[in-house]
């Protein structure tokens, strides 16, 4: 049955029900209602494992990391240094120097703003984003700008919402320092052709930041692969802890970089006179770290590289295609964002409620979207919308779910006409 | 298979459908722009007021926002459309009170008259500013404030 309706076949490699059984939160009821937790773009749940390897750490094996001399100390650096050996290669460098932690993608984001951008960017130069970007990978660029007098440069969007990459051609020049987009964009689920950006971006002299945010918990990446010169990840949109997240980069541009937080842990030397600085990633890391929460993240990226980042692309992948079509067939609905190559993620309008209204009402059946502009306005003016209501799914989520969700909005529309 | 809240009473949905005083006034003598920038509710509210009685002859508003602000737009041009400036102070601070829940109209004495519906707002309190928006917009204009009036 589930087969017919979902196009997947019997060999598919998600056990759905063995997966839901790993997220205790997915056996609560809100209002009465199963909970449908359909907003996984804002953040993930997290695994039973992933809960309890951070309790243990917590319990038996916590200390200060790259300090202490004593054994507990060094066993919690040895395990920090593993989750972030565990991070490295989940994105496809061998070599974990390259990683380093920040709170998430926002503050990734204005680390490289801060640490490349005020070293290299320049009155007259240009720093090019995208028209579907989140607020976090545009305001950090828009404050650079301002500072040092620089211009920023926003590649166009069709009514598909995907990128026109015709037009981001023109925008490259040799004045371009920093190209700046999403792998997803978190408002319309659009995946973007960053390879290509990439390598265009390079052409001109650029360096280029790809978040990872929206990608990194749905699909493989190999940032080696894309040759970027930084990838951001948020860990609670991994199923980690909330709190950890950070950011890949070459080795030869993480050594070119000037610090962004500075006090201990990030010097190689302090006297009254002059400090000089660590090696990346530590001059990056300055203070004490959210040890346990890398814990976290490391044990989430060993769950969801258990699973298969493939086969949950193809899993989501069939979750997006029965959920549009569920969607597509309810008049007076509108789907934003119909790129050609799109990740797990609907956002729609209804010409008779509001995206606020209708997140009130379907929250009332226990399924939770997000209705607003998703830290997105830039995209939301594009399309001509103040808002929309998005449904965002994971590998946990279920086909049938889709079908509570399509059902809900059908009521919302009939009391609100 | 009802939709058992307080929120979406058939009030609110009618003034939703059908908002009161949703038009600009021309030659107002106030009027203000609020913006709830958590969600992208925009508004602007136009009074007529007569300064040497005090009372608001007209009030109106425009904008975009979801039921909830919409209808206690509608409801609030509706309710003070008459009122004095004192009177309209008075039912601001009750208003303001009560969706915050530090006010129980049935309880405590008021002069809300039938905007007490919206006393179900303090259930949900990720909304109580989308139906404060425009009462906070409302106060902006009669204060002449110049800069747009935000909710946060």
């Amino acid at each position: 049955m589930l087969d017919s309706n979902t196009g997947l076949s019997d060999k598919s490699a998600i056990d759905i029900e063995k997966i839901r059984r790993d997220f205790p939160v997915l056996s609560q009821t809100v209002h009465g209602k199963p909970l449908v937790y359909l907003d996984n773009g804002a953040t993930t749940h997290k695994p039973q494992c992933v809960i309890e390897r951070v309790r243990k750490f917590d319990a038996e094996e916590y200390g200060t990391v790259r300090r202490g001399s004593y054994k507990m100390s060094e066993q919690a650096t040895l395990r920090y240094e593993e989750a972030r050996q565990k991070v490295a290669e989940f994105f496809g460098t061998p070599d974990r120097k390259e990683i380093v932690f920040t709170s998430g993608t926002t503050q990734a984001i204005n680390l490289v703003a801060y640490s490349y951008g005020r070293k290299f960017v320049n009155s007259g130069d240009e720093i090019i984003i995208s028209n579907i970007e989140h607020h976090a990978n545009t305001v950090p660029w828009q404050v650079l700008c301002e500072e040092k007098g620089a211009k920023l440069k926003v590649i166009p969007v069709n009514d598909d919402g995907e990128l026109v990459m015709e037009e981001y051609e023109k925008l490259l020049s040799d004045k371009t320092r920093i190209v700046a987009v999403n792998h997803i964009s978190n408002a319309l689920g659009t995946i973007n052709p960053v390879k290509e950006i990439i390598r265009k971006g390079h052409e001109a002299g650029a360096k280029v930041l790809i978040d990872g945010a929206q990608s990194s918990p749905h699909m493989k990446v190999d940032v080696k692969d894309l040759d970027c010169d930084f990838y951001t990840f948020s860990g609670h949109k991994m199923y980690a802890p909330s709190g950890i997240g950070g950011l890949y980069g070459k080795m030869d541009v993480w050594e070119s970089m000037v610090p962004y937080v500075t006090g201990g842990d990030m010097i190689m030397q302090v006297t009254l006179e002059k400090t000089t600085y660590a090696k990346p990633p530590a001059r990056f890391e300055a203070g004490t770290p959210p040890i346990t929460q890398v814990i976290g993240m490391g044990a989430a990226i060993d769950y969801i590289t258990g699973i298969g980042m493939d086969n949950i692309f193809e899993y989501e992948t069939s979750l997006l295609e029965y959920g549009t079509g569920l969607l597509q067939e309810i008049d007076g609905l509108r789907i934003i964002g119909n790129a050609k190559e799109k990740a797990s993620i609907i956002s729609f309008v209804l010409d008779a409620a509001h995206p606020h209204d209708v997140g009130s009402m379907l929250d009332q059946d226990g399924i939770a979207v997000r209705g607003g502009h998703h830290c997105a306005q830039p995209t939301m003016i594009r399309f001509g919308v103040p808002a929309t209501t998005r449904a965002s799914m994971t590998f946990y989520n279920k086909h049938e779910e889709l079908d509570v969700l399509a059902e809900s909005i059908r009521k919302v529309i009939k009391l609100f006409s | 298979m009802s939709y058992d809240n307080e929120l979406y009473q058939q009030v609110i949905l009618d003034h939703n459908r059908n908002p009161k005083n949703f038009r600009e006034i021309k030659n107002a003598t106030h009027h203000c722009h609020g913006i709830n920038p958590l969600c992208g509710d925009d508004m602007t509210v136009y009074m007529d007021v007569d300064s040497e009685q005090g009372v608001i002859r007209d009030i109106s508003f425009v904008g975009t926002g979801c039921a909830i602000s919409k209808a206690s737009s509608s409801l609030m041009t509706a309710y003070l459309k008459g009122k004095t400036l004192d009177e309209t102070r008075i039912i601001f601070d009750e208003f303001h009170k009560m969706v915050l829940g530090e006010m129980d109209p049935e309880k405590q004495e008021h002069h809300l008259g039938k905007l007490k519906l919206f006393r179900g707002i303090r259930e949900y309190p990720s909304r109580t500013k989308c139906a404060s928006l425009a009462w906070h917009t409302m106060i902006g204009a009669l204060d002449k404030k110049s800069e747009e009036i935000s909710t946060e």
